[in-house]
Parts: structure tokens; sequence; C-alpha cells
């Protein structure tokens, strides 16, 4: 496997795990948030799963899914769901009563309250979720490797069975650090572009 | 149930290659990397928290330490020529830096400005008030970063086994080599049961923590503040 076919597999894994939690943990916070009780047996799920080490979790998928790249992208995904899980309920809940309240008496559907205040005013707090299950995710998918599908790093694991050899080690390592940096930056510019309200200042 | 005969077979429970032994390793490897990693980034999240300075440099640290994955790091160790453990442990203790340094920061930085105004009111050195007014204000949230650090150390020393540092990884990277499930399985359980503990561990010691200190400092606020009223 060369260098650009792992950098591209690296993506692909992460895209699809980030995606798949995203796709999962809005509609699951909503509800969450919605029935109360929901939150705290979600919440410490979550932190079960979360402390479930990753090539555990691979591992015990591979049963499942066998050696493809469907076992790391559903790991993955579920640590991801988590972060963004949590942080989308922290978002949702810290609306001020005032403001729900003022949308309400303007006429507001709770659908589109939810969709024009609910989560305009949470977005913040699930980006940062997004940002911190991405730079999290892009570090995991190198332990897919075991599995066959560890994007770059299946680059480093050859380079260190391949007697100890450190430049692939060293390649993977840093393209895997710049690729996460990278993807934070956008992500950030995503937020902005998202958001064209908020000002500019913070990172 | 093959994966009940796994753990009933005593074999398993014995020698070299036993869960005892493995166990023991794991415990080892993060005891050592956690010790490490507080040495380092307790007093520097504490002396820029006190200082209020360098919260910048803190941030930018904590944010690249998350960006470098443990695994490529570990590798890179143990091929860079370290041993297989000493490598697990120092890039462990790596990845424990961030949680800790950024509590460590926040938890001084953010104690109450009313709670350090008073102690300078009531005429506190600077020494007096970072032992007397700000640690103890500090401490729930300095032990919050030490806990999510061990409870990462702890599930990530699974790696170890990659670049022969032992640990319970070493039954999930035999099985997978063996092709054996039910070993795999056993492993993962293992692996989940001991970070489970401990995060549930820690959490108790957490809210004894808080518990304790929760009375002491709400205690030392309020009569500040009394004396800077009657003042």
């Amino acid at each position: 496997m060369d260098l650009l076919s792992a950098l591209v597999e690296h993506l692909i894994i992460t895209a699809a795990a980030i995606t798949l939690a995203v796709v999962i943990a809005l509609p699951l916070a909503v509800l969450a948030v919605r029935s109360r009780w929901l939150v705290t047996p979600t919440l410490v799920l979550g932190a079960l799963i979360y402390t479930i080490p990753s090539l555990a979790l691979i591992t015990g998928l591979w049963p499942v899914f066998g050696l493809s790249a469907t076992t790391v992208i559903v790991a993955l995904a579920l640590y991801a769901l988590m972060i963004i899980l949590r942080n989308t309920i922290v978002g949702l809940q810290g609306i001020p009563p005032h403001v729900h309240k003022a949308a309400l008496g303007m006429g507001y559907s709770e659908g589109s309250l939810l969709v024009r205040v609910g989560i305009p005013m949470a977005l913040p707090a699930i980006m940062v979720g997004i940002r911190l299950a991405t730079v999290s995710t892009v570090g995991l998918v190198m332990v897919g490797a075991l599995v066959g599908h560890g994007g770059l790093g299946q680059i480093v694991l050859n380079g260190f069975t391949n007697n100890f050899f450190r430049a692939p080690i060293l390649a993977g390592t840093l393209l895997a650090v710049m690729l996460g940096l990278i993807l934070e930056w956008l992500l950030i510019v995503l937020e902005r572009r998202l958001s064209p309200w908020a000002p500019a200042a913070s990172t | 149930m093959s994966i009940l005969i796994w753990f009933t077979d005593p074999s398993n429970w014995s020698g070299p290659s036993g869960i005892p032994t493995r166990l023991l390793e794991q415990l080892v490897i993060t005891a050592v990397a956690v010790l490490a990693a507080a040495a380092i980034a307790l007093p520097a999240g504490i002396v820029t928290g006190h200082l209020g300075k360098g919260s910048a440099v803190v941030t930018s640290v904590a944010n690249l330490g998350r960006a470098i994955p443990t695994f490529a790091l570990l590798l890179l160790l143990a091929a860079a020529g370290g041993l297989g453990v000493s490598a697990a442990i120092i890039a462990l203790a790596i990845f424990a830096i961030p949680p800790m340094l950024t509590n460590a920061n926040i938890a001084i930085s953010g104690v109450d400005p009313q709670a350090r105004l008073a102690g300078r009111a009531v005429g506190f050195t600077g020494r007096q008030l970072f032992w007397q007014v700000e640690l103890p204000l500090a401490l729930p949230l300095i032990f919050a970063g030490i806990r999510t650090a061990t409870v990462q150390v702890i599930a990530t020393a699974t790696l170890a086994a990659f670049v022969g540092g032992g640990g319970l990884g070493r039954f999930i990277l035999d099985g997978f080599g063996l092709q054996d499930t039910t070993m795999v399985l056993a492993g993962v359980v293992l692996v989940a049961v001991v970070t489970m503990s401990t995060e549930g561990l820690l959490a108790l010691v957490q809210a004894g923590i808080a518990h304790r200190l929760g009375r002491v400092p709400g205690r030392l606020t309020s009569s500040f503040l009394r004396v800077l009223r009657i003042g």
C-alpha cells in the first residue's frame, strides 16, 4: 500500500465514521433533551463505551464485521457518537429559558423552534464536539491496521514489522498529525460559515 | 459458552502469560506513565494558572498532544530503540499530559476572583493565597483531570502489547494472531472490566474529595466575604 492510497483510506474511514456519528447523535440528543429522564442514562452509557479501548472495540467487532473497513468505521463511529452526543446535549440544555419562551411567544412550533432557534444556539457546542471527535478519530484510525484497514496506520505498522524501518513510521505519523490539524482548521472555517452572526475573534 | 471455559481454565490464571501477570503489567505501565505525566503536567498547569500567564501555550501544547496518534507514537518510540515497556510508558505519559495540564491550568486560573480578593483583603501573602485558597478550591477539577488521564492511559496501555510491552493487550493480539475468537473476546472483556472499574473507583474518590472539600472552601469563601462585609 503506497502513502497516497493509505492517506485516502484514512480520510474515507474518518469521514464515514464522523458522518455516521453525526447522523445518529443529533436526533438522539434532541430526543434525550426532550424527554429529560433519558439524559442521564445516555451520558452514563456513553461514558462506559468511551472507557473501552480502541484496540478492544475494534477486535471485539472483528467477529461481527470481519477484516473489513466497516469494523473500523463502526468502532470509531461509536466513540465519535459519544463525544458529539454529549456536547449536543449540553448545547441544547444551555439555551436560556427566556429565549425559549420568547420564541414560543412569537408563535414558533416545537419543530421550527428546534431548527431555527435550538440548533443555531447549540451550534458552537455541537461543532466543538465534532472537532474533538474528528481529531481523536484521525488518531484512532491507525489502530485499525490490526484488521488491515488502518489508513496511515498501515504504513506505520508495515514499517515497524519491516525491521523497524523508521522512514515510513515517521512519514505516516507526521501525515496523520497534519491531517488531524487540517481537518480541525476546516471545521473551524465551516463553523464560521454556518454561524455568520458569531463574532469572528474566537478560535 | 467457550469464553466461560476460557475464564475457568486454571492455565489462563497462572504463569508469565496468565491473567494476573498481564493485569499487573498493565497496572504498572499505567501507574508509571500517569505519575511521570503528573510530575510534569500538574506543576506546569498550576504555575501557569496561578500566574495567569502562558495559557495560550498550555492550550496549544494540549491541542498538539491530542493530535498525536498514540499508536504511531508508540511504534515510533519503539523503533527508535526504546525497549517495549519504556516506549509504552513514554508514549502513554505524553498522551496523559494534555488532560492534566489543561485541567490544572483552568482549575487554578478559574478560582472565583471574589475568594481571591477576599484572601488578599485579610492579608494573605501570595503563597498563603495559593495554599489556602486557590489550591483547595481547584482540587476537584485538578483531580478530574487526573481521573480522565488515568482512565485514558489504562485503556490505551492495551496497545503496549504491539511493541512487546506486555499487558492485557497480549490476549487480544495473541488471540488475533491465532485466529482464536474466544481469546480475543476474553481479552476485550478483561480490558473493559479493568478500565470500567478504574473509572468507577476514581469517580468514587472524586466524589469523596468533593464531599470533603465541598464544605471547607464553601466555609472559607463565605467567612472571607463576611470579613469583607464587616471591614
